[in-house]
């Protein structure tokens, strides 16, 4: 087989490749120009060399429930997704610009709560959110930053706008392999990331790290930075270790600190150190059993005192779980023009809250052509996709939305645009999203690109790791590169 | 360094140098197998009884195999996960410790400790287990290497690789000595002819276990015998192998964590283990046999064993010690 897209269908969506069947837009020329001088064996040779260097590196994510070895390879797709400069420009600046505006939020309803007296929010939106911390009310968190990494999901509709899909405020994964990526591309394919000119994204874990030191409580001595992970059964563990370890920070469990005092220490070879920072990768629910919930053995007794004390910084912050709620960011648009005065530069997609009565009315009316979704939950879980969805799944769904409406939102469903994969052995569209990876410190950076996720099954929307989904190298490209 | 950590290292390197070590003697008993199978009088399954009883698993071996033959010996020491002690249970042991520290590590040592996992549980290398199992002895032992030298080549030599080396060399004097025994015990019995071909080839093999053969020779000019090879491998002083090589080294690690002269103690294990090397230092195969071979080296294994809960009780126990500040 020479040419590798002689049978390539473009099909009724956006493709990132092809403006028409067999027309590459020009960003993509050279690499369609470089697949068509490459022949079948070179290419399975590059895609053995690709899953190796995965395998034997463990850049692995776990699987629950499976008692078949509980480590998978991210699957990775070898055509990259490219995003000229001007494109990226305007993605940075929306980027930029709702982040702000999500940390204004969040002050604001921790603190005076304007939002909510003006009238922009509804009072109960907040209120009754799982992830609002009352207890948390008038508390200062440290250089008032409350998001300090934030995953940010965009798709592209029919036309190709991008769309926020949602906002991953708590703990957001999948940076790692933004960066493991990028290092397989540059062993499999050397020559065109050359003839491209694409932005690096190796920087990140320095960026990370400034944005951990700058929120350190004291500024007399270096501060003692440690990353907080669940343990090694998580999903997220290969890249918690990766990201301490490209940091040169030490990776620690509950049972490795200790609270005491209001300060919290790390048990250490040469005694108990203190610790100053703390990037958590734990969800709010589980840091302190003494706070929330008892039966956190992940936690550390005693750390929330020690944070409000002002000893310990975290990031994120506690109580951001309220900005990323599926309600809440149906508001998102109305905050920046409260806040910022601006009308957003990224859309969201239209959401109904089935809090609403007339929204609900149609939810229940259409269910069978919207997204329903959990407001709290993400991987692809708790939803319901209508168009695929039997009629008894639909009416179990329904039944869960009038019980307890204030939990569920319902989209229209976006035909995401597809971008070339390899997949049963030839190269066929699938349907790609792309979470930029914004860190919040002294000031807002962003990586270039950032992870371009793929459903590898054929027509499926989901792009979910746990869901078949796999992912490629994002590449942005300099100004005036294509 | 936390205390996790230094715990999860040295228990890594144990791990590795285990699977190492059961990797040699039955790599060594593979060989030995074929030079005896023609000799008069030489029942080849025998063979296979010090290894068994070197790993301390009898039990669980006859449990698992009605027919104790050559075959079922290396599938239990190689693959089988029900040992704990076999080699791809210690690979996996090894590699998750190395999972918990893979921050600490560098990334090329995770690399190797990772791909000897992954082909030690690979269909390819169970297949080797059937047709050529020397070659998968051999590759475990050259993985093992391989990792040693990735680790002394690219790891800071701080406290971490302090811990590693003290996890290494512990378990490898704990190893020397079990298999001496073992082969001790078996074959001064059985051995009516001593000074005869099997006798002599039982301890040539008890050399090569150890990489000490073509050591020994150098030494020790002659016959091959039991007293010398015994010596050899408890005394000598600059062989990476022998007991006494690997208590001077971890002694060295110690003191290098602490930082307190070689001279002194600062702790129950520094205490422990420069007790234990000044014995060997000045020990003399004359009184070792005097005080019995056996009851020396268990007595070498138990205070091993009082080193390593003292390690564990000096940097790892979840007791209170004394608070650090950086101010």
């Amino acid at each position: 087989m020479g040419n590798f897209f002689s049978d390539y269908q473009v099909g009724d969506f956006f493709d990132e490749m092809f403006a028409a069947p067999g027309v590459a837009r020009p960003h993509y020329s050279k690499l369609l120009a470089r697949f068509k001088e490459m022949d079948r064996e070179e290419f399975e040779r590059k895609r053995a060399l690709a899953a190796s260097t995965f395998l034997s590196q463990g850049v692995t994510f776990t699987v629950y429930n499976d008692d078949q070895g509980t480590e998978r390879i991210f699957p990775f797709d070898l055509l990259p997704r490219i995003i000229p400069a001007e494109e990226w420009d305007a993605i940075e600046r929306g980027l930029v610009q709702r982040i702000t505006a999500l940390n204004l939020f969040l002050h604001d309803i921790y603190h005076q709560q304007n939002i909510l007296r003006d009238g922009v929010i509804p009072k109960s939106i907040v209120w009754e959110a799982a992830h609002f911390r009352h207890e948390f009310m008038h508390f200062d968190v440290p250089r008032n930053v409350y998001i300090h990494i934030c995953g940010t999901d965009l798709i592209r509709d029919k036309d190709g706008n991008y769309l926020v899909l949602e906002d991953n405020a708590r703990c957001p994964s999948g940076v790692s392999y933004v960066i493991e990526n990028r290092q397989t591309m540059k062993r499999t394919f050397p020559s065109l990331l050359g003839q491209y000119r694409v932005r690096p994204v190796e920087d990140y874990s320095q960026e990370l790290l400034n944005v951990l030191r700058y929120i350190a409580p004291r500024a007399q001595r270096e501060p003692t930075v440690v990353l907080l992970t669940p343990g090694v059964h998580n999903s997220a563990y290969f890249e918690h270790s990766f990201l301490a370890r490209s940091m040169g920070i030490e990776i620690v469990e509950g049972r490795d600190l200790v609270a005491q005092g209001g300060k919290v220490f790390m048990r250490t070879t040469k005694g108990h150190q203190q610790v100053d920072v703390i990037y958590r990768r734990i969800n709010d629910d589980f840091l302190d059993p003494q706070v929330f919930r008892k039966d956190s053995g992940l936690g550390v007794p005693g750390l929330v005192e020690a944070y409000r004390d002002g000893n310990v910084s975290l990031a994120n912050s506690i109580g951001t779980g309220i900005a990323d709620d599926k309600a809440v960011y149906h508001f998102v648009p109305k905050m920046i023009r409260y806040y910022l005065s601006e009308d957003a530069l990224l859309p969201n997609v239209p959401t109904y809250l089935a809090s609403v009565k007339e929204d609900l009315t149609y939810i229940l009316e259409h269910i069978s052509e919207l997204v329903v979704k959990a407001v709290n939950e993400s991987g692809g879980y708790g939803m319901l996709m209508g168009p695929q969805a039997t009629k008894a799944e639909c009416e179990k769904f329904k039944e869960k939305v009038r019980k307890n409406p204030r939990n569920y939102i319902a989209q229209p469903v976006i035909p995401l645009s597809r971008a070339p994969s390899f997949c049963d052995d030839s190269m066929q569209g699938r349907h790609v999203d792309l979470r930029p990876f914004i860190l919040y410190g002294e000031k807002v950076t962003i990586v270039p690109g950032g992870l371009t996720r793929v459903a590898l099954r054929k027509g499926s929307l989901i792009v979910n790791s746990s869901q078949g989904g796999g992912s490629k190298d994002t590449w942005v490209l300099e100004d005036g590169a294509a | 360094m936390l205390s996790r950590v230094a715990e999860s290292l040295y228990w890594m390197s144990r791990y590795i140098e285990r699977a190492e070590n059961n990797a040699r003697i039955a790599e060594v008993n593979l060989q030995m197998l074929l030079d005896l199978t023609n000799q008069q009088g030489a029942d080849p399954n025998q063979q296979w009884d010090p290894i068994i009883s070197s790993l301390e698993e009898n039990e669980l071996f006859t449990s698992l195999y009605p027919t104790p033959d050559g075959k079922a010996v290396i599938d239990f020491v190689s693959l089988q996960k029900k040992n704990p002690n076999s080699i791809v249970s210690c690979l996996t042991r090894a590699r998750e410790n190395a999972r918990t520290t893979s921050e600490q590590i560098s990334s090329e040592m995770w690399e190797q400790i990772n791909k000897l996992y992954l082909f030690a549980k690979s269909d390819p290398a169970k297949k080797l287990v059937r047709t050529s199992p020397y070659e998968f002895f051999k590759r475990v032992i050259t993985g093992s290497h391989l990792f040693q030298g990735i680790t002394d080549a690219t790891m800071t030599h701080g406290e971490g690789w302090d811990f590693i080396r003290i996890g290494k060399l512990l378990e490898r004097a704990d190893c020397t000595s079990r298999l001496l025994d073992i082969k001790y015990h078996i074959l001064l019995p059985s051995g009516e002819k001593v000074g005869g071909n099997v006798d002599t080839i039982q301890w040539m093999s008890v050399l090569r276990s150890c990489s000490a053969l073509e050591a020994y020779r150098k030494v020790y000019f002659g016959q091959v015998a039991p007293w010398k090879v015994a010596e050899f491998i408890i005394t000598h002083s600059a062989f990476p192998r022998s007991i006494r090589f690997a208590v001077d080294c971890f002694d060295a690690a110690l003191h290098h964590i602490s930082g307190s002269a070689e001279t002194k103690y600062d702790n129950e294990a520094e205490r422990l283990s420069g007790r234990l090397r000044y014995d060997l230092d000045y020990a003399t195969i004359g009184e070792i046999f005097k005080f019995g071979l056996h009851e020396y080296l268990e007595k070498i294994q138990n205070r091993l064993a009082e080193i390593d809960r003292a390690l564990h009780a000096t940097y790892c126990a979840e007791s209170e010690v004394a608070t650090i500040t950086t101010d």
